[in-house]
């Protein structure tokens, strides 16, 4: 029986589970607003010089709460021709892997859905249920810029699912475990040639993995460049287009959302997670602590990922293919190999 | 006038061209793909039918006119000074531009002739406005490719020209501020300076997106090699402007036709490209805003004094006879065919504009490419559907 001390409260089994319920319920959330926020409205605005939404709030910061609120009050349209029953379940589809995605996180010593021993397996393995949504709502739609967009959706993260396996291979072959927990221990017990001062986050040693990751993440994301599939001067959001109302947001959420946890993955695999250094593992400060440390990591990598969102154009569909089987694929490879010489080496 | 049926059902069906499009997209063979007139990509009301093979085009319709204004017809029923009101509408972007061959047809045939001082700052007003059109095609050439940022950085810098031309003229958009015999008013005081500091702006913004756009790989990746349209064939359907000069074609009505306009006294450079596809379209246009710059820098160093004003008389009656009077607009050839029989208002006016023609070898340069590429080529072709439908 698990049971977690709180201010030296013991607290029951059901306690337990109700406060973890509640910490994936805010996991998913907090990212995707803050993401929305400080990337979607404020930086991207001040990279654009404007100041982005400014009425709302001190700085717009309650612009999010308005944005929610229109889209609670807009029709929920539905295509004459659209097959019902799957146009309403597709976005649940895309926002249920992201929740999922959250529930093998750890942001503490304690703070977790589940420790599985395969975390990162089941990770990566759920982040692609979304794309069955994506197909779905993409057919569904009964519209041909849907369609086009799902296919094309369905083609890019199948191809970018493998560079990402790849990357993070590298991760574990060097912490010698799938466990998330024992991906981040390892980090912060590892050592650089002999300095173990700040342990040995991934991002150092894998930094190659590091990047072939973040492009994949980009591309899972469908961020641009690689937003091919929600091009809205293509195919004028792809399988969104017909969405509107709820069902738009939930979509939106779960975009941001993914965002948020695919940072929060990179953040655990590449920069040691919810740990700090010369801190110890076992602490129970590190349960109120962690969470903040990882959210401040998932920050910094997000930067990066709507940095990169910013500043390119899109890729073609076949440019996009070739990026990743014929340089992303192979870079990863190598790395795998690499990581096996030296860890054997070593 | 009674018609017959054989004649009423000619003319429904001549009506109904779109809706058979319409019925078209239900054929078995490939799917057919509809965009616009609603299309984020088309800035307008353009309407494109494509038929693909997956994602590949194997041909594509474009249908204009749902635009159209009748400014041609709408010319006739207005005197001539009205009428400059009427053409600043056509290319919205670059409005001072539209005014500028009409008055010059208009000028011919009552053989008047701008004083100098008018003519220097036409021309440079001309050019303001290729900069205020260009350098936003530049930021709108990123943001269809789906790089966001440069869009906004194009509507910043493109501020500075329109603030110098509101302050000449009162008008960021349509200045209507051409006049037959010269201008409406002279340079305000100060300007002179502030349009110099703009230009070193606008240089500064060029460079900025030869960097930011142009050096991008994903970019060149994009759009080299794709749309290529050779010389031949871009003279066969008649492109004009950077369009034609990204083919290799050396041909610029402002220094082999020029009309009315100072540009024979100024050093300045066409610039061509030899590879004539969709970056070489783009690349032509960014030095070409280069160019304009230095062009208003030397207008703004060498303007003579003096009347702004011919004579003319206070109502003006164009005397019977035709003019054609085309310059090289930013968006290439804008012509003007003005027949007069000495009225107060034209007889008839035909507008000769560059998009409409640059959009025609549309589905020749359509066939076979992927769907991202129609984007591509759409933009590159760099229209504006005013300009096209009038």
């Amino acid at each position: 029986m698990i049971s977690l001390s709180v201010l030296g409260v013991e607290l029951a089994y059901w306690q337990v589970t109700s406060l973890r319920v509640l910490g994936v319920l805010l996991a998913v959330v907090l990212p995707a607003g803050a993401f929305v926020y400080l990337f979607l409205f404020k930086m991207m605005s001040f990279m654009q010089s404007r100041l982005g939404p400014m009425e709302a709030g001190p700085f717009g910061s309650m612009q999010l709460l308005a944005e929610v609120g229109k889209f609670l009050q807009k029709e929920d349209i539905v295509p004459e021709r659209a097959d019902r029953r799957l146009f309403f379940i597709a976005p649940y589809i895309v926002l249920a892997s992201t929740f999922l995605l959250f529930s093998v996180m750890p942001f503490g010593p304690d703070v977790y859905f589940t420790n599985l021993d395969t975390g990162i397996f089941l990770a990566l393995g759920l982040s692609s249920v979304s794309v069955i949504g994506i197909l779905i709502a993409g057919w569904a739609s009964a519209n041909k810029y849907s369609l086009i967009g799902g296919i094309r959706a369905a083609g890019q993260l199948i191809a970018y699912e493998l560079p990402m396996v790849l990357a993070v291979v590298g991760v574990v072959i060097q912490a010698g475990t799938l466990n998330l927990q024992g991906i981040v221990a390892a980090q912060h017990q590892g050592e650089i040639f002999g300095f173990s001062g700040i342990g040995n986050p991934f991002l150092l040693t894998q930094f190659v993995a590091f990047g072939v990751f973040l492009v994949a993440t980009q591309a899972e994301l469908t961020q641009t460049p690689f937003d091919m599939p929600v091009a809205e001067s293509e195919i004028v959001t792809g399988y969104m287009t017909e969405y509107s109302g709820l069902r738009f947001l939930l979509f939106f959420i779960g975009e941001f959302a993914t965002a948020g946890a695919f940072a929060a993955l990179a953040a655990t695999l590449f920069l040691g997670g919810w740990a700090l250094p010369f801190v110890s593992l076992d602490d129970n400060a590190m349960n109120f602590i962690g969470p903040l440390v990882l959210f401040a990591k998932i920050l910094m990598v997000g930067f990066l990922i709507f940095w990169a969102r910013f500043t390119f154009p899109r890729f073609r569909e076949d440019q996009l293919q070739a990026f990743a089987w014929k340089y992303l694929i192979p870079i990863a490879l190598i790395n795998i190999l690499v990581t096996m010489i030296l860890k054997v080496a070593f | 006038m009674t018609l017959t049926d054989a004649q009423q059902l000619g003319y429904i069906n001549a009506q109904a061209a779109d809706g058979r499009v319409n019925v078209e997209l239900e054929t078995d063979d490939g799917m057919v793909l509809n965009m616009g007139p609603q299309h984020p990509a088309t800035h307008g009301t353009l309407r494109l039918v494509a038929r693909l093979d997956g994602e590949q085009v194997t041909s594509a319709d474009v249908m204009c006119g749902y635009m159209h204004r009748g400014y041609e017809k709408l010319c006739e029923v207005r005197s001539y000074p009205q009428v400059t009101t009427l053409v600043n509408r056509i290319d919205w972007l670059g409005s001072f531009a539209n005014e500028v061959p009409f008055i010059l047809a208009a000028e011919q045939l009552m053989e008047v002739e701008a004083p100098p001082r008018a003519q220097w700052i036409r021309t440079l007003l001309f050019e303001l406005s290729r900069i205020a059109n260009v350098s936003l095609f530049i930021g709108d050439l990123a943001l269809q490719l789906g790089a966001q940022t440069p869009a906004f950085y194009a509507f910043r810098d493109r501020e500075f020209v329109l603030n110098q031309i509101e302050s000449v003229t009162g008008g960021r958009f349509h200045p209507n501020f051409d006049r037959i015999g010269g201008l409406k008013d002279d340079l305000p005081k100060g300007w002179i300076a502030e349009t110099k500091a703009a230009m070193v702006r606008l240089r500064a913004f060029c460079d900025e997106m030869e960097g930011l756009v142009y050096g991008n790989e994903i970019f060149q990746s994009r759009t080299r090699g794709v749309g290529v349209i050779p010389a031949a064939i871009a003279q066969s359907y008649g492109l004009s402007g950077a369009n034609l000069r990204g083919s290799g074609v050396d041909w610029d009505l402002r220094r082999d036709a020029n009309v009315g306009l100072v540009y024979d006294q100024l050093d300045w450079k066409v610039w061509t490209h030899p590879d004539g596809d969709s970056y070489s379209r783009c690349w032509v246009r960014l030095q070409e805003v280069r160019e304009a710059t230095k062009i208003v820098d030397q207008i703004c160093d060498g303007l003579p004094s003096g009347a702004i004003m011919a004579k003319v008389p206070r109502i003006i009656k164009v005397p019977a006879g035709e003019a054609y009077i085309a310059t090289e607009n930013p968006l290439g050839q804008m012509g003007y065919y003005v027949v007069s029989k000495g009225d107060t208002g034209p007889f008839r006016v035909k507008i000769r504009s560059a998009s409409f023609n640059n959009i025609s070898i549309a589905p020749w340069l359509l066939r076979g490419v992927y769907v991202p590429d129609i984007i591509t080529i759409l933009a590159s072709l760099y229209f504006i559907l005013g300009d096209i439908d009038r």
